[in-house]
């Protein structure tokens, strides 16, 4: 190895090698994901209905906003195998439209808001929990009114009156649950910037000249991220919750748009002759839900303090 | 005064309160973390600083490093005022190896970053220039190139706290801090470290901050010890000085605890009882009093100051005055 020249050009990656605890420490963190059912099967369903999602399009037998009147509420094959009629693989709803693309759509609905909202709320209640954490006193005293402050307020009676007001669409779904969901992320974020804060490291970092805002960067928030994905999760899975309970109500994404909220609310008239129509959006957002809920509690497992302080 | 001879870390004075909230219906009280220190260590000198926990130590060292700030007093650091000075250039003058190696390490980047860090928030040099110098400071703390993309995790108690002195030593800074820079890790790599620490300010002609609370790892490295107990120096000197003739009762006692390796000796009588006394309320008169076998009344009444005895040694007891006198 001519790792003794410094500066030369052979101070490249080639003389660096690995260092010999590495491979142990990789193959232990593939035995915690992999030994550990639940996470792998939510990661694959999620990773399914994600693609399902992505690829619409492609993946839809049928456009499903097309109706057939013709067609209407035909059974499933598992339901009725007479009346089924194998070019729908889970039958049509009562308007002639093909079951199975509607619920396909619906999935880029679901997932959709949940991003979105997360995407708004993860930045606000980050931002709000790092900045109390770290800075502590007068500006914690805020931050902790304003989570208190939301804290106060019932989620859904506050969307439900904002959604009333300002008519319902996927913007304003995402927005008004963006706005009202970032408690979890700011309390969580508070309390773990309140431990790292008080580490060496960030003293060394201090010490050594760093400006506030590349400690926040560069020390404390990457630090975060385990924290920040298993709230993600939480956060995104009641998101989709909440759509779907808005759309049921007729106050989220409105028809056509075919969102699993709505299906549901939709096949609520003929529940009582064909439940199945109630039973699969039903269903779909059940298991969505349960994957995201259980991904997010394996990564909190598999990335658990262990080896790292 | 000549360059040589100026102090590089001067502290005047220093005195530190913090309140401390009993909850949200009593009053605030204070806690007298550093009670008027003056102490100076001159260039390619290793100033020991001892004392059981609690006495202040840490938080002499935080506010020699800017990370706090004196409630009254200055620290100057090479003839200039800290408060004065910038982020960066504080940096320059004075870095620090902290106590616990587990948490003084960004857990998340790796050795050839951590030790980086400095290099590149001062802008110094192109990135292979930087890469030059860590490779070429992991090799003065003695780690090998191959160590630059192992993360902290990866490494010993030991490797790690190389990686924190690489890291305080890459800026050239003119003042060392270590605060009990082997206390978190096993005995037998504490000696390597100290080896290390030694070696290094010999090489480089570090000056130092030395904070212990063991006599014997003081007694190695420094050319003068300062002893610290609740918030204030009792006995300052040359280290022969003060291990030999310590005059402070509390000196005495710390020199008696030292533990020997031979069990028939069994565990040191220091004479000093265990009460520690409440700083948030210290005794009047000399702190020290209620646990000092030599206490008379005067001691209970009245602080006594840090008077010089004996070649260059400072003491801060009745005590030890009076024996002086009347040895005279």
């Amino acid at each position: 190895m001519l790792g003794s020249i410094p500066g030369s050009g052979g101070a490249d990656m080639s003389d660096i090698t690995l260092p010999q605890p590495a491979p142990p420490a990789i193959r232990r963190k593939r035995g915690r994901i992999l030994g550990n059912p639940g996470l792998v099967v939510a990661a694959l369903v999620l990773g399914l209905i994600t693609l399902m999602a992505v690829f619409a399009p492609l993946v839809a037998p049928h456009d499903p906003y097309v109706q057939i009147l013709d067609d209407r509420l035909i059974p499933p094959a598992f339901v009725d195998a007479e009346m089924s009629d194998p070019r729908y693989l889970l039958g049509t709803d009562n308007l002639g439209r093909d079951y199975l693309s509607r619920l396909i759509y619906g999935a880029r609905i679901s997932l959709l808001i949940g991003l979105l909202t997360v995407l708004v709320s993860g930045v606000i209640g980050t931002t709000l929990g790092v900045a109390a954490g770290y800075f502590g006193g007068r500006v914690d005293t805020v931050v902790s009114f304003l989570i208190t402050t939301r804290l106060s307020l019932p989620v859904v009676m506050v969307a439900l009156a904002v959604v009333a007001v300002a008519g319902g669409s996927l913007q304003v779904v995402v927005l008004v649950l963006g706005l009202l969901l970032w408690d979890r992320f700011a309390v969580v974020m508070r309390s773990a910037t309140m431990q790292l804060r008080n580490l060496e490291y960030v003293a060394a970092a201090r010490s050594v000249g760093c400006s506030t805002p590349r400690i926040l960067l560069g020390e404390i928030l990457p630090n975060l991220i385990p924290a920040l994905v298993v709230v993600a999760s939480y956060e995104m899975a009641q998101a989709i919750l909440l759509e779907a309970a808005l759309s049921f109500l007729g106050l989220g994404v409105q028809p056509p748009l075919p969102s699993w909220g709505l299906m549901v609310a939709e096949a609520k008239e003929v529940m009582l002759f064909d439940p199945w129509v109630i039973l699969l959006p039903g269903l779909a957002i059940c298991v969505l839900v349960l994957a995201i809920n259980m991904l997010g509690d394996g990564i909190r497992d598999a990335t658990a303090p262990e080896g790292r302080t | 005064m000549s360059a040589e001879d100026r102090p590089i870390l001067e502290l005047r004075d220093v005195v530190k309160r913090y309140s401390v909230s009993r909850g949200l219906f009593a009053s605030k009280r204070t806690l007298m973390a550093v009670g008027g220190v003056s102490l100076s260590v001159r260039r390619r000198q290793v100033l020991g600083l001892v004392g059981e926990s609690g006495c202040g130590k840490s938080t002499l060292a935080k506010m020699v490093l800017g990370l706090e700030t004196p409630s009254e007093g200055e620290v100057l650091i090479d003839g200039r005022p800290i408060a004065s000075l910038g982020r960066l250039e504080r940096a320059r003058l004075v870095q620090p190896v902290f106590q616990d190696p587990y948490s003084s390490l960004n857990p998340r980047k790796t050795v050839a970053s951590i030790i980086g860090l400095p290099l590149s928030v001062h802008g110094e040099g192109s990135s292979a220039e930087r890469r030059g110098r860590v490779e070429e400071m992991l090799r003065l703390v003695g780690l090998a190139p191959r160590h630059a993309a192992a993360y902290p995790s990866q490494l010993s108690g030991g490797q790690r706290q190389r990686v924190a002195i690489a890291r305080a030593l890459i800026l050239r800074p003119q003042l060392l801090i270590c605060d009990e820079p082997t206390s978190a890790l096993d005995v037998s790599v504490q000696a390597q470290i100290l080896n290390l620490l030694m070696d290094l300010q010999s090489r480089l002609g570090l000056t130092c901050l030395f904070i212990s609370h063991n006599l014997a790892v003081v007694q190695m490295l420094a050319t003068r010890v300062a002893v610290m107990y609740l918030g204030r120096v009792v006995e300052e000197g040359p280290t022969a000085e003060v291990m030999l003739h310590a005059q402070h009762p509390y000196s005495l006692g710390l020199l008696a605890s030292v533990l020997t390796p031979d069990p028939r000796l069994g565990l040191p009588e220091t004479g000093l009882g265990s009460v520690f006394p409440d700083p948030l309320s210290p005794p009047p008169g000399c702190a020290f009093h209620p646990r000092c076998p030599l206490a008379f009344d005067r001691c209970r009444v009245e602080s006594p100051l840090l008077l010089a005895h004996r070649d260059g040694a400072r003491a801060a007891c009745h005590a030890a005055e009076r024996h002086a006198m009347v040895a005279a």
